[in-house]
């Protein structure tokens, strides 16, 4: 196993498949009835987030603790670094406290790879900038593996706000890496530059798009983005990018929607088409225990 | 001044020094320096260089970033006007001119302000601090680009009453906001906000029209793409009164090193492509590009051990430059007679500095540089005099190395120790 998980692009496909797989036995635990395993006790894990994600932070710290490790949510609001400490500083007191993992999640992109630079114990990266979110994108293909039966040849849309978001970076590598096809739909505006480089297909019409797919993935859209010109307004984002019933209608028999949340209902996708027998919305969020377990259990106590 | 010296060896041959120029004959009680196997260069003249006082001492001072400049092999340095407060007005800037005399390792020239605190609003008193004691003749608001068109205008315009130059960041602040690198294929995959190459291409493009169309001169600081080499080629046809720089890092580095997060390659402009290093050193062959700048610009440990967003823009260059210079351009025919062109004599020219970039022949200042070629080194805080220690070749060897530089006469430098 990997020392630090930073980047979806650390993985190979061995190491995906077996944190995967790992995951699939730490959903077994889930559904006991004592939903514990004693393999982290005496490892100490902490969540460092100087961003708001409760969601997140929360399924991390479920996952530490169905391990038995010892967890320290650290928030970067009211603490010493809204004082003025900087990141270094804080890594150093960390250390110092005998931290074996640390999971960050920062607003700016790469903090994650410094932070490794600064401690010896592991870092997982829980969403840093606009850069990636590496577990969110093992759990999405987690979710696919388990609804689909299969990673490879899958044919999976990533919707929305690709340029902003880490999610659909950490995606496109980690779903290339396990053989499944990308094709990336979006306003051009809201598109990386150099996207022709990624091991993507490229659209801008969803609907051409749709009756191909065996998963579409809707983006959240950051509310900021709609007042500054990325798209003219909310109402022509949601006609031409947003999933509603008659549109999912398009999709395959077969095919499911995901969305990372938090979702905009009614923008990004209707209600209806959340709250349907396609959507595995929900199940994301319980996936995502079983993903971190298997990565805090293969980076701290697992096999080499 | 009164010491004679004698530099025997070098490839120009003898050069003899007496009271402070160099003569054509051998002086009586020199000393001696024999500088066989080592390059004499008149002393280096830095156009762009950030000395951070008033304001920033904890960064670098006159006397700190003087005495970097010394062992970099350079006799004057322009000092950006980014201060603070800003070199906006008369004082400040007579402020810098004296503490560089009082330093005394180089000929510390500062540059003015464009605009009142560099805010893009309203012109400063260029005239003032053109007739002030530091007889200012190069004005920028480096850091910032002065956007208004019509404010650019008129600073081309004013500063003709006294044949000033407008240097200009050329960056159009709305296509750059929030940007944090290079915009293209690394960007993208870092999830760092672009810095787009057209940011520069364009203010460069209306800034050599209005300089073509009021007949000003206009010096275009730190060109990092190859579009901008394109523009500025274009201009130059015209005739226009247009000059431009280059950065060392510019000539060698490439934006894929950001793909460390290290703030030690952050930097503005930013890190461009591999196509964009070869088009600018191109441009500096065929003199596209007059000179090479250092941009040096220090920054304390704090304002760099950070997160990449946090982290200030810059690295420090004046004492890496010449043998940075020399790697990248290696293969260039007659290299010493360029570098003499692109780091002393045309830099001397532009800022109007007449005791500079004279050249090594008898009458003119004795502004020297020995440079070994036979010597490796690898700089790092205990090699590094300026004082801050940012720079991207901490632990990388670079070769060949300033051992010796003279001001009108006075050793700054000898044996690579500084003097004062």
């Amino acid at each position: 196993m990997i020392d630090h998980l930073l980047s979806a692009s650390d993985l190979d496909r061995e190491t995906a498949t077996l944190v995967l797989d790992t995951a699939g036995e730490m959903a077994a635990v889930s559904g006991r009835e004592v939903k514990k395993l004693p393999t982290l006790r005496g490892r100490t894990v902490v969540n460092l987030f100087y961003e708001d994600s409760t969601r997140t932070r929360i399924s991390f710290e479920a996952a530490a603790k169905r391990l038995s490790a010892d967890v320290i949510n650290f928030a970067a609001k009211g603490s010493s670094v809204s004082k003025g400490e900087s990141l270094k500083d804080t890594a150093l007191t960390l250390q110092a406290m005998g931290a074996d993992a640390v999971v960050i999640r920062h607003s700016a992109s790469g903090a994650a790879h410094r932070l490794s630079g600064w401690i010896d114990g592991s870092v997982v990266n829980a969403g840093d900038g606009t850069h990636e979110h590496p577990t969110q994108a093992l759990l999405d293909a987690y979710t696919m593996r388990s609804r689909l039966g299969r990673l490879e040849g899958l044919r999976v849309a990533l919707v929305g706000d690709v340029l902003h978001s880490r999610v659909a970076r950490s995606n496109v590598w980690l779903l290339n890496t396990l053989g499944a096809e990308v094709t990336l739909v979006a306003p051009p505006t809201l598109l990386p530059v150099g996207v022709e480089n990624w091991p993507v297909q490229v659209s801008y019409d969803l609907d051409a798009v749709l009756p191909k797919l065996d998963v579409v993935m809707m983006l959240r859209v950051q509310r900021e983005r709609m007042s500054a010109s990325f798209f003219p307004s909310v109402r022509e984002y949601s006609r031409r990018y947003g999933l509603d019933v008659v549109r999912m209608g398009l999709l395959p028999e077969h095919a499911i929607v995901m969305h990372p949340g938090p979702m905009i209902r009614g923008m990004e996708i209707s209600p209806e088409v959340a709250d349907s027998a396609r959507s595995t919305i929900v199940e994301q969020v319980a996936n995502g225990v079983s993903v971190r377990m298997a990565v805090l259990y293969l980076m701290l106590g697992g096999i080499a | 001044m009164t010491s004679s010296w004698i530099v025997s060896g070098t490839q120009v041959g003898d050069l003899f020094v007496r009271d402070g120029v160099f003569v054509d004959s051998e002086p009586a009680d020199a000393q001696r320096i024999d500088a066989t196997g080592l390059i004499a260069l008149p002393g280096l003249v830095d156009l762009h260089t950030h000395l951070r006082e008033p304001g920033r001492e904890d960064a670098e001072t006159v006397e700190t970033g003087s005495r970097a400049a010394a062992l970099g092999g350079y006799t004057a340095v322009c000092a950006m006007a980014n201060t603070d407060p800003v070199a906006d007005t008369a004082g400040v800037v007579e402020q810098v001119w004296r503490l560089g005399k009082d330093a005394g390792l180089v000929d510390v020239q500062p540059i003015g302000a464009v605009t009142v605190g560099l805010a893009g609003e309203r012109l400063a008193e260029l005239g003032a601090m053109a007739t002030s004691a530091a007889d200012v003749r190069v004005f920028s608001d480096d850091g910032h680009c002065v956007h208004d068109p019509v404010l650019m205008r008129r600073a081309l315009e004013y500063v003709k009453a006294f044949d000033g130059v407008i240097a200009q960041h050329a960056e159009e602040p709305r296509l750059t906001a929030g940007a944090q690198m290079n915009e293209g294929d690394t960007s993208a995959r870092l999830g760092l906000a672009g810095w787009p190459a057209v940011a520069e291409e364009a203010i460069i493009a209306r800034d050599v029209l209005l300089a073509g169309h009021v007949n000003s001169r206009l010096h275009i600081c730190h060109v990092s793409t190859a579009g901008s080499v394109e523009l500025i080629r274009w201009a130059k046809s015209k005739g226009w009164r247009v000059t431009a720089e280059v950065t060392p890092h510019h000539l060698l580095l490439t934006d894929e090193l950001v793909g460390s997060y290290d703030p030690v390659f952050k930097v503005n402009p930013p890190l461009r492509t591999e196509a964009d290093v070869l088009a600018l050193r191109e441009g500096l062959r065929d003199g596209t590009i007059d000179i090479v700048a250092t941009d040096h610009a220090p920054h304390t440990v704090e304002d760099k051990e950070c997160e990449w967003a946090y982290a200030r823009p810059g690295m420090v260059g004046l004492e890496t430059a010449l043998s940075i210079v020399v790697e990248a351009m290696a293969g260039t025919d007659d290299i010493w007679g360029r570098v003499t062109d692109w780091m002393s004599v045309t830099p001397a020219r532009i800022a109007g500095l007449s005791q500079q970039g004279q050249g090594l022949r008898p009458g003119a200042p004795a502004n020297l540089t020995l440079f070994d070629p036979s010597l490796t080194w690898t700089p790092g805080p205990s090699e590094l005099m300026s004082r801050s220690h940012n720079t991207p070749y901490a632990g990388r060897e670079l070769s060949g190395r300033v051992v010796a530089t003279f001001l009108r006469g006075e050793p700054t430098v000898l044996d690579g120790k500084a003097q004062k």
